[in-house]
């Protein structure tokens, strides 16, 4: 079981951060252009996703499965976004996603004070923190 | 609830069958007083809900009757505007039905080419080596299972959560298509399905499910 990367986007749709583990392939376009055509097709499947709702128009989009991949989405309120690809072996990860805002994001980010909103995460400890909480995944 | 629709995209993306299991929108009717505590909207020949919930009415649900008669195009049968009966507050109390409406045709050709793009590019993003595009995308309470075949045809099911072994009834949908369809002497590829006996089968076969 595998975990192969991981973006977070910010609510204006930059790219704070990416992380890669073990990708297997790359998509064959420039890094800032994957991050805008991942961001695109996230927004796109959320409109998808709330228009064919026939309960609610406020309908969360959860992730999706292909054939050798597994995309897994979380959105806080406040509009970060946290994309995980991983093998298709991995069941819900959507804790794993929470837990990565709520005690590494919230804590090494958002409360760092020189850290700037809306620009590239470049904290060391949050990189470490990160790494050592994936590294830990009893799926990994 | 189980299958609530299905649809077929041919390989330039366009939309040539669309079936909807009938029963399966969400209404709810209620009473209300002045002021309504909900902000309408007119769109598309339909008054909306653009802000505020109340007894189960969230935003997205289009008015569908009013003090028992039917709402259309807006007006309400003797040709009065829903609007207008709403705005004046002698007609309170007034008992309204609200339901989600199920997408215009012209919209689900819109929605279907728009996946048939987000699937070639869920290819190109694979961080895995021959991975396929999207086969099931999942919403809270939902999912949308997606069947590529190797001619480059999509069968696509929007099921409830409960709904098990979509994967298999897909498939069996490709049959009947190739059945009833491409076995049709007076069908043309690609062009929009009007099958008679392809839509009884797929109909009743979706019951059985």
């Amino acid at each position: 079981m595998t975990i192969y990367n991981l973006y977070i986007f910010d609510r204006n749709c930059s790219c704070l951060y990416y992380k890669e583990w073990t990708r297997q392939k790359e998509a064959g376009i420039p890094r800032e252009e994957e991050f805008k055509l991942m961001y695109g097709m996230i927004f796109s499947l959320k409109s998808l996703i709330s228009r064919l709702s026939i309960i609610s128009a406020k309908e969360g989009l959860v992730g999706y499965t292909a054939s050798n991949y597994k995309l897994h989405y979380f959105e806080t309120p406040t509009g970060f976004k946290f994309v995980m690809n991983t093998d298709t072996s991995v069941g819900n990860v959507q804790d794993v996603l929470r837990h990565i805002y709520a005690r590494i994001f919230v804590e090494y980010v958002v409360r760092n004070p020189v850290a700037r909103p809306g620009e590239h995460v470049d904290s060391e400890l949050f990189a470490a923190k990160l790494d050592d909480y994936i590294q830990d995944l009893s799926f990994k | 609830m189980g299958i609530i629709s299905v649809y077929i995209v041919s390989k330039a993306g366009g939309l040539i069958f669309s079936h909807d299991q009938p029963n399966t929108s969400a209404e709810v009717e209620a009473t209300f007083n002045c002021p309504l505590g909900l902000v309408l909207e007119e769109v598309d020949r339909q008054v909306v809900v653009k802000y505020g919930e109340k007894h189960g009415i969230q935003v997205g649900y289009s008015l569908v009757a009013l003090n028992g008669q039917p709402v259309a195009n807006r007006c309400i049968p003797d040709g009065t505007s829903a609007m207008t009966v709403l705005t004046n507050p002698e007609n309170y109390p007034v008992s309204l039905k609200f339901a989600r409406l199920r997408v215009s045709i012209n919209e689900r050709i819109m929605l279907l080419s728009m996946f048939h793009s987000i699937y070639a590019i869920s290819v190109k993003l694979s961080p895995a080596k021959h991975s396929s595009g999207i086969q099931c995308l999942e919403a809270d309470s939902f999912k949308f299972y997606c069947f590529q075949t190797i001619t480059g045809v999509k069968f696509i099911v929007v099921a409830d959560n409960k709904q098990q072994k979509v994967e298999d009834l897909l498939k069996r949908i490709y049959e009947l298509y190739a059945d009833f369809v491409l076995k049709n002497p007076f069908y043309s590829l690609d062009m929009p399905i009007r099958c008679e006996h392809f839509s009884t089968n797929l109909t009743r076969f979706i019951e059985e499910n």
